[in-house]
């Protein structure tokens, strides 16, 4: 338990006496907010795992589509 | 496929990860340079030394945190844009990124702490493991992407499996120690260790010229000096050995970068040369030269290590030398196309309950499937790399690279001689040599994946077969988003790295 409070403490005042540090992790935080909940969310959907639910569907596709580049 | 789709979505990935480089050779090299700086600060116990490692780690930490997770859109970009070569390459990402994820960035996160909040707080000793630690831990977060990414230069270690039309891992150290994987990683991280040694240089040298912090200067450029001089010397090598590599797995993208048309015994190196498009082949993608300057015998012995050696041409690979045993990029068409169409006919068969026709048509997918990414061409030209860029983008590389050898040695000779003070032509010079050595490692990228171009995977799958089917205007809006992104990104790391650097280090340096 006393060790888990000094990795806390550790921890806590070390972002305390942060200077440019807090600075950065604002820009860590807004830019993993934009990363997850908008990009990730909005416009990376997972383009075969949307469309098929079983391997063997996504293989067929896959399939198929090698085969229509092909001709 | 559309072109245009094709085009935009190489351009998203392209623009992705040109901009994760410029973050990620800074912190590969200043890790290392840094924990030099501290080693030698727990040696001596002269608190300068602890200034100096305070100060570029402060510098470190901004580069880190604004670069921090900007790769992971490559990965979301994978499973959208380009689903066809994620579920082709199966599982040969899935290991070494999980590895990198486990293993590195753990090691790299947990440490970062200790070396940014654990002054005072752990023992000097375990301090200095833990900047060690975080320096091992960055790099080798490199290291399983270069793996990956050497498996599609060189496919090896794997088998493909026709039921799930996926690459199967079948030895994950014929995949982790193949020669095309070792020489990419030490070329890739000794060009980020050189990045960063310009970088300290160029900054200590602008504090010489303000007549500020001259102590940490000097001490740095040292550092910075020794480092990058060893590094970039191994980075030639290295870079040599990748040449031989090249020609023995990639023979277009070699002849493309040579600008090498009809193969030759004793081919000279082009150090120099204009190229100028043949205006009567331009169907071919010729290029002829405008001017050049030659080194005799060059190509052969850096190519095969024997200066009589033949190297084939463009035109060898594309129409095929009988003679010299090389077939024709028609026939292996032919054969690619045989492939996937027996892929799709085993499919069938299997579906039909078809055994024997399901057997003869897997023994010409096997047969056949090293050309397999060849069935997706329309034309062999197709198969010719875009010339001029790979040409150009080798050059100014090579000359860069040189270019550095002669900075680090000119830095060691100031600060031996004790004349580094007043060199206003040397710290314009090494200031300039900044952003000339991101241009260097990113003309580095523009060879290796522009020169591998059609493919996506070396022979496996060209890069229009790896496409996902969705709108172009979805790509163009995620494009957009991302250069804006980026550039506010790549803005705020500047203004917040020079204002720290106008700054200049605190007496009991910053966190």
């Amino acid at each position: 338990m006393n060790f888990l409070i000094r990795i806390f403490r550790f921890y806590y005042e070390g972002f305390r006496s942060m200077t440019v540090g807090k600075t950065l992790w604002l820009i860590i935080l807004i830019k993993l907010f934009i990363l997850f909940a908008f990009f990730r969310l909005f416009l990376f959907p997972d383009f075969l795992g949307q469309r098929f639910k079983s391997d063997e569907e996504k293989s067929e596709y896959v399939i198929e589509q090698f085969n229509r580049q092909r001709e | 496929m559309e072109e245009a789709l094709v085009n935009w979505s190489r351009a998203q990935f392209a623009l992705t990860a040109m901009y994760h480089w410029i973050f990620v050779p800074l912190t590969l090299g200043l890790s290392f340079i840094i924990a030099f700086m501290e080693t030698i600060y727990v040696r001596t116990g002269d608190a300068e030394w602890k200034r100096i490692t305070k100060f570029w780690m402060t510098l470190f930490g901004i580069n880190f945190a604004i670069g921090v997770a900007t790769g992971i859109i490559l990965e979301f970009e994978f499973g959208t844009n380009w689903s066809n070569y994620s579920w082709f390459v199966g599982d040969i990402f899935g290991a070494p990124l999980a590895i990198e994820g486990i293993l590195a960035f753990f090691m790299e996160s947990t440490f970062i702490a200790v070396m940014f909040f654990g002054w005072n707080k752990v023992s000097k000793k375990f301090h200095l493991l833990s900047t060690w630690l975080v320096a091992v831990g960055a790099n080798l977060s490199a290291l399983w992407i270069l793996v990956a990414n050497a498996w599609m230069q060189n496919p090896v270690g794997t088998r493909f499996n026709p039921d799930t039309a996926r690459n199967e891992m079948t030895n994950f150290w014929d995949v982790l120690f193949s020669p095309v994987a070792i020489n990419k990683f030490l070329h890739t991280v000794q060009s980020g260790f050189v990045l960063a040694s310009v970088f300290v240089i160029g900054i200590s040298a602008w504090y010489l010229m303000k007549k500020r912090e001259e102590r940490l200067a000097k001490r740095s450029m040292l550092v910075a000096g020794i480092f990058g001089l060893v590094m970039s010397v191994l980075l030639i090598v290295s870079g040599d050995m990748s040449a031989r590599l090249m020609a023995k797995y990639q023979p277009v993208k070699f002849a493309a970068m040579e600008n090498l048309y009809e193969g030759q015994t004793n081919a000279p190196l082009v150090a120099v040369g204009l190229l100028r498009s043949s205006p009567d082949q331009e169907e071919h993608k010729k290029e002829d030269f405008i001017l050049k300057i030659e080194i005799p015998n060059f190509l052969s012995y850096m190519a095969f290590l024997d200066a009589n050696a033949y190297v084939p041409g463009i035109k060898d690979l594309i129409h095929g030398n009988p003679e010299r045993g090389i077939i024709s990029t028609a026939e292996k068409i032919e054969k690619g196309k045989i492939a996937v169409a027996a892929l799709k006919s085993y499919k069938d068969a299997r579906k039909a309950g078809d055994t024997a026709a399901a057997d003869s048509s897997l023994a010409l997918v096997n047969a056949h499937y090293s050309y397999f990414g060849y069935g997706f061409l329309q034309d062999e030209h197709e198969a010719i790399p875009p010339i001029q860029l790979t040409f150009y983008s080798f050059r100014i590389m090579v000359g860069l690279g040189f270019l550095f050898v002669l900075l680090f040695a000119t830095t060691l000779y100031l600060l031996r001689k004790k004349k580094m003070h007043g060199q206003k032509w040397f710290g314009l010079t090494a200031i300039c040599m900044i952003p000339l050595a991101y241009l260097a490692t990113q003309m580095g990228w523009i060879v290796a994946e522009v020169g591998r171009q059609p493919w996506v995977i070396q022979d496996l799958m060209p890069t229009r077969a790896a496409v996902s089917q969705i709108n172009t205007s979805a790509v163009q809006l995620t494009f957009v988003l991302f250069a804006i992104t980026f550039t506010i990104l790549l803005i705020a790391e500047i203004r917040i790295m020079v204002k720290q650097i106008h700054k200049g280090p605190k007496e009991g340096g910053t966190k």
